[in-house]
């Protein structure tokens, strides 16, 4: 039984391939919101928001930071093409913490040449990594 | 005939040149597998990459929008790899003349350099700079390519910039290295072919959200990711190009050496046989 609602999960990054595996359920933040995903999902390409990557496999799930990419799910399969992911293990948190104190000073103090976008990015990853810790 | 000392400290010259070009061979090879396989490692993610720009744009015919389209600037921006470092034969002359002898106008270029070397030799000749990543020919990762683009994106979505170009040297395999000039943007869709049986499947596929927008944040990461590959081939070309030239100058030495050495053992022996002719000479005087 088990075997029939799982599908193939792949996770590439341009250096290495990050994860590929059976999975039964993958969650993950997009423009259009938070989607969950199981088998026979339409196909659909949707493009990646800073968030938590949940992977739920047999044994249980596992959390990754995803910053940025995109996602090409399949009903039998999900390619994840993520410029940044990052397992629990390999997040910084001291280092993320600092970025987000300031990217939260240089959205708070807001003059004309502050890249507004690239605070707003920096913070939601910053972010991003720190819950994926909790 | 130069003196046998003469012949004997040129020799040792050579030989210390020898060495150096054979330690710099051996350190290109190491160089150059390891960007092999980062190569490798990248190609999965580029050949995704690919096939979902293909087929967005196969999909979503009569795009209104600037990447996909000419616009009116004449500037045109070229991003030029190139290394650091000489001593890579003619890796970096090449790069520089795609540029100098392609058909584009000097004064309507902003060249982007990776590499010091293509740098100063556009300068040189008169050409505009108008960034230096120079610091990435060594090392780089990811979201250096991502600076980069981005940058690169904006000066054309503010209209500064025309067009997009990326020079780079293509690694076909340890000897054969092709200097290579791409389009980045505009996305001409009818430069897009889609594969034979790949339209069916993807005449289902959604995009969330709607297929223009979802291009419009696709074609900033692909072309970073073209980017990004661009810089591992180079990096690839110019090892192997100083692998190339370094083997090459390890064996002319070695040629060297060997001529040197005869003439060396040709010089001791002259020097020899007159002493002797001398000592028989005056042997025979005194007698």
């Amino acid at each position: 039984m088990s075997d029939n609602n799982r599908f193939l999960l792949k996770v590439i990054t341009p250096e290495r391939v990050f994860y590929d595996g059976e999975v039964s359920m993958v969650e993950f933040n997009t423009t259009e919101g938070e989607i969950g995903i199981y088998k026979n999902h339409i196909p659909t390409t949707v493009i990646v928001e800073p968030g938590i990557l949940t992977i739920t496999e047999e044994e249980g799930p596992k959390n990754a930071a995803l910053h940025a990419g995109f996602a090409e799910i399949l009903p039998d399969s999900v390619v994840i093409l993520a410029e940044i992911v990052e397992w629990p293990s390999e997040i910084d948190l001291e280092r993320a913490e600092r970025a987000k104190e300031r990217a939260e000073e240089r959205i708070s103090q807001k003059e004309d040449k502050t890249d507004m976008d690239r605070a707003h990015v920096a913070l939601k990853k910053a972010i991003c990594r720190i819950n994926t810790l909790k | 005939m130069a003196s046998m000392r003469d012949i004997k400290r040129r020799r040792e010259s050579v030989s210390s040149t020898q060495q150096i070009t054979k330690a710099m061979k051996l350190v290109s090879t190491v160089k150059l597998q390891r960007a092999k396989t980062r190569a490798l490692q990248a190609k999965t993610y580029f050949n995704c990459m690919y096939y979902t720009v293909t087929s967005l744009l196969a999909k979503a015919k009569n795009l209104d929008q600037p990447y996909t389209q000419k616009q009116e600037s004449t500037r045109k921006a070229v991003i030029l790899l190139t290394s650091n470092r000489g001593l890579a034969g003619g890796y970096n002359s090449n790069m520089v003349k795609l540029i100098t002898q392609g058909d584009f106008a000097k004064e309507d270029l902003d060249i982007y350099a990776v590499g010091k070397k293509g740098r100063e030799a556009l300068e040189r000749r008169g050409y505009t700079i108008k960034a230096d990543y120079s610091e990435l020919a060594d090392g780089f990762e990811y979201a250096d390519a991502i600076k980069i683009s981005n940058q690169l994106v904006k000066s054309y979505e503010n209209g500064e910039i025309g067009e997009i170009y990326l020079a780079y040297t293509d690694y076909k395999n340890t000897v054969t290295h092709i200097p290579t000039l791409m389009k980045l943007l505009p996305i001409l869709p009818e430069d897009f072919v889609p594969e034979e049986g790949m339209a069916e499947d993807n005449l289902l596929m959604n995009f969330e959200p709607g297929d223009e927008e979802a291009l419009k944040m696709i074609i900033p990461k692909y072309m970073t990711s073209l980017i990004h590959g661009a810089m591992i081939e180079a990096h690839a070309s110019e090892n192997g190009a100083r692998m190339q030239a370094m083997d090459n100058a390890t064996n002319n030495a070695e040629e060297m050496i060997s001529g040197l050495t005869l003439m060396y053992n040709r010089a001791r022996q002259g020097s020899i046989t007159q002493e002797l002719t001398e000592i028989i000479a005056g042997a025979e005087a005194i007698s």
